[in-house]
């Protein structure tokens, strides 16, 4: 039986800005999608994993999302040599509740590659956006772990793409933000670490060289992320604390995490997280260290991976008009420089943001063509959308980025201009080439066809 | 009813519905022994890759379509080899149908009176002789909220289910002071493939996972009743008793 396609105005991404309307299929088996596929009567068609995603790139207004937590199952792991095999749209939740943590042939136990800041995506969607985490410079990015997928293209056919099999198919989809077809199924490897629980150290720092000092005297920690006070200026710009960790040889298991709970049910009026909180907010994680400016603890690794994970629908504190996030990387030469004017710019727009976290990425290649971590210093923040005020705030921090010869991560973004996005990913005409012709997103149209931004065209 | 050694057994008829599959993945996680009964294989087959992986202690799989009265005997004999008489058998197959079509075109309304009670009745009838037998064990199936009230809207998929309470109420009066329990689920509207081509607006719709967290619930309470979400009880508790007059005023 072919799954059914229902109208949806309902499916948003993580940021909640945009609002398009959708037909939605959820297929439940290869076989479905397929036959899904042939249904599209026309419309251009997209994946849609767990909408963790910011902006963008997994919309597709007036088209059809293949929605694919009906393909989330388990298949096979091997305990020898680590590789799970699963359909794309189980999540990173699913292994770490299941597989992780199996004991490895080495002594150690089996524990994801690679983490984004939150276990609520899928499979599908991390190849999509070749997602990167903490630990990046030790590891590299998730395409580095895959050993095989899947792809269903829009003609029907069912592709193995691996290294040494459609190879081409397989660089251009590790980042191809879901517009080379729809992965079903994917091989990846894990990793065998010590143990499950982590020792966390953070550290605070004054100033951006802190910073910059403390991730080059970090090298030995498996992972390591900073949180910026945004709203500091003068002296104190890009001061913050800076966390970094690994894993401990401690056979204990760790209390399973908590699952979402303080739903936010409703989008509340105003958002709640004005100019004053943001201060206060930032002033306390900041004296939290206390004198010392340092603090250690152990803690099992979904504390630190994912922090924000416990408290559910966290995106709808921004409000019913949403929120952006702005996430750039600059290459390690001129970084300093380039970050430093980022955050002078964002202090002098008043416009600071909830989580303003910055890290620095490895030389650890990926196979993505369209793959966003580069050697250097990626830096995140969120934003309130306030429209005009908002967009023309990043247009000025794009042109910092794109001078220090950076780019942004579609990931995380809703509104990035095609020039800033083909100067950022100059392999992208070698990429058009293989996308599939009736693949297309909100974000593909926007920064390769030239559609206007929607947040700009709804502004007009 | 957990036999501590070999973890509980459950017997699964139409394992492929989105909300057997939540609930089989807690059993699973509990470590259950499992039987799965669904007619397409490739669905079947992943399912029970995927069960195995998420805890299950064993997992057997049988592909049969449950309209096809005549595999049914081999159906069985699969779930004796494989689990004996399980502790727990959940009938949970059944088609919505188009109710346009059915209520006017005869063939279409046969398919969905079978699928919906006379396949799940039969199934159930071999079934508890197998239950008696034992004298202990859960019987359960899924019927609906549209069962409570023929409704323009539903009513030949409704009557079906509703059909199917009463066949179940009857097991239990005929089960009543033996160890064997009989659980009627009765779930409001649910996300699943089922209801895919539905708007997910106006009706409170819950997911899979939810309803199938309750079953596991009134599986463990040998509860006989179960509405699911919990709140469906007093609606169709308003429902049933709404006056005539009043009722054929409202479209539903
Ligand atoms: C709190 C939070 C923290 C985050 N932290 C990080 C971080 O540290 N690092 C990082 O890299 N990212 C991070 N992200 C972003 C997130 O990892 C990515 O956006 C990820 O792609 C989301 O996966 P998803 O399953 O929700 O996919 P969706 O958002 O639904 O879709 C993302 C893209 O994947 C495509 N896609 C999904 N499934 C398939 C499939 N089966 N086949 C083909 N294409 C598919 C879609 O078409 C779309 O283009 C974070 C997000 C949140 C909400
Ligand atoms: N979803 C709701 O809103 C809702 C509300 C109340 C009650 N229910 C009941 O809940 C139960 C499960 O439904 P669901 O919501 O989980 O929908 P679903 O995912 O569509 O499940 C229905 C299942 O029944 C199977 N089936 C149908 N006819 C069959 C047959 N002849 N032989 C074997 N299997 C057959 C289907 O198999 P195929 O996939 O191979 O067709 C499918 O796996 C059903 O009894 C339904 O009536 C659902």
């Amino acid at each position: 039986m072919v799954s059914a396609v229902a109208y949806s105005t309902g499916h948003r991404a993580w940021g909640r800005v945009h609002r398009f309307a959708h037909r939605v299929v959820r297929p439940t088996s290869p076989h479905d999608a397929r036959r899904a596929l042939a249904a599209r009567e026309g419309a251009p068609v997209l994946a849609f994993g767990l909408g963790r995603s910011y902006g963008d790139c997994c919309l597709n207004p007036e088209g059809l999302l293949l929605e694919t937590r009906g393909l989330d199952r388990l298949l096979a792991f091997d305990g020898e040599s680590g590789v799970v095999h699963c359909e794309a749209g189980a999540s990173l939740a699913d292994l770490l509740a299941t597989v992780v943590g199996r004991p490895a042939p080495d002594g150690g136990v089996w524990f994801l590659p690679v983490s984004p800041g939150t276990r609520f995506v899928t499979i599908g969607g991390a190849i999509a956006n070749d997602v990167h985490g903490k630990n990046h410079e030790t590891a590299g990015s998730f395409g580095r772990y895959l050993v095989d997928f899947r792809l269903l293209r829009s003609d029907g056919r069912i592709l193995r793409c691996a290294p040494d099999e459609n190879p081409e198919l397989f660089c251009a989809t590790i980042g191809g933000l879901g517009l080379t077809g729809l992965v079903l199924e994917a091989r990846l490897r894990l990793v065998s670490v010590p143990g499950l629980w982590l020792e966390l150290e953070e550290v605070r720092f004054e100033d951006l060289e802190g910073f910059f000092r403390l991730a080059e005297e970090s090298k030995e920690w498996t992972y390591t992320v900073a949180w910026v006070d945004c709203l500091a200026r003068g002296r104190a710009l890009g001061r913050g604390i800076f966390g970094r960790a690994r894993h401990l040889r401690d056979p204990r298991p760790v209390p399973a995490p908590a699952p979402p709970r303080l739903r936010v049910p409703f989008d509340p009026p105003f958002s709640p997280l004005n100019r004053f909180s943001l201060q206060l907010f930032n002033a306390l994680l900041f004296r939290r260290l206390g004198r010392g400016g340092r603090r250690h603890r152990v803690r099992p690794y979904h504390e630190l991976l994912y922090p924000l994970d416990s408290i559910g629908a966290w995106n709808r504190l921004y409000g019913a008009r949403g929120f952006y996030q702005y996430q750039c990387v600059v290459p390690r030469e001129g970084a300093f420089r380039a970050i430093a004017r980022l955050l002078d710019a964002i202090a002098a727009s008043g416009q600071g943001s909830f989580l303003a976290v910055l890290k620095t990425m490895g030389d650890l290649p990926s196979p993505g063509w369209l793959s966003f971590p580069m050697p250097g210093a990626t830096l995140a923040l969120d934003f309130p959308n306030r429209g005009e005020a908002t967009l023309a705030l990043f247009d000025r921090l794009d042109r910092i980025v794109l001078d220090a010869g950076g780019r942004l991560y579609p990931a995380k973004d809703g509104r990035m201009p095609a020039p800033v996005f083909r100067a950022g990913y100059p392999r992208w005409p070698r990429f058009a080439e293989l996308k599939d012709p009736v693949f297309s997103s909100a974000f593909w149209r926007r920064v390769a066809e030239g559609a206007t931004e929607p947040a700009r065209a709804r502004a007009a | 009813m957990t036999n501590e050694r070999e973890g509980l057994r459950v017997a699964v008829f139409g394992a492929t519905s989105a909300i057997a599959q939540a609930a089989l993945r807690l059993w699973a996680a509990r470590g259950a022994e499992l039987f799965l009964v669904a007619r397409d294989r490739e669905r079947l087959d992943r399912i029970a890759a995927d069960l195995a992986l998420r805890g299950a202690r064993r997992v057997e799989a049988f592909v049969a379509d449950l309209d096809d009265s005549s595999v049914l005997g081999r159906v069985l004999e699969a779930m004796d080899a494989a689990l004996g008489v399980p502790d727990v058998a959940l009938v949970a197959f059944g088609t919505l149908g188009d109710q346009t079509r059915a209520a006017r075109d005869p063939e279409a309304a046969r398919r969905t009176l079978t699928t919906n009670f006379v396949s799940p009745a039969v199934l159930l009838t071999a079934l508890a002789a197998r239950f008696e037998k034992a004298g202990a064990g859960c019987l359960a199936a899924i019927t609906s909220v549209a069962g409570d009230r023929g409704r323009a809207s539903n009513y030949v998929y409704g009557a079906a289910k509703g059909g199917l309470q009463t066949f179940l109420e009857g097991l239990r009066h005929r089960f009543a002071g033996t160890g064997v329990r009989v659980l009627d689920i009765r779930p409001g509207p649910v996300d699943t493939p089922m209801t895919a081509h539905m708007p997910k607006s106006g009706l409170p719709w819950a997911s899979a996972e939810r309803v199938a967290a309750d079953i596991l619930r009134a599986v463990e309470r040998g509860r006989s009743v179960l509405y699911t979400p919990w709140f469906w009880r007093w609606i169709m508790l308003v429902l049933r008793h709404l006056p005539q007059p009043l009722f054929h005023r409202l479209r539903l």
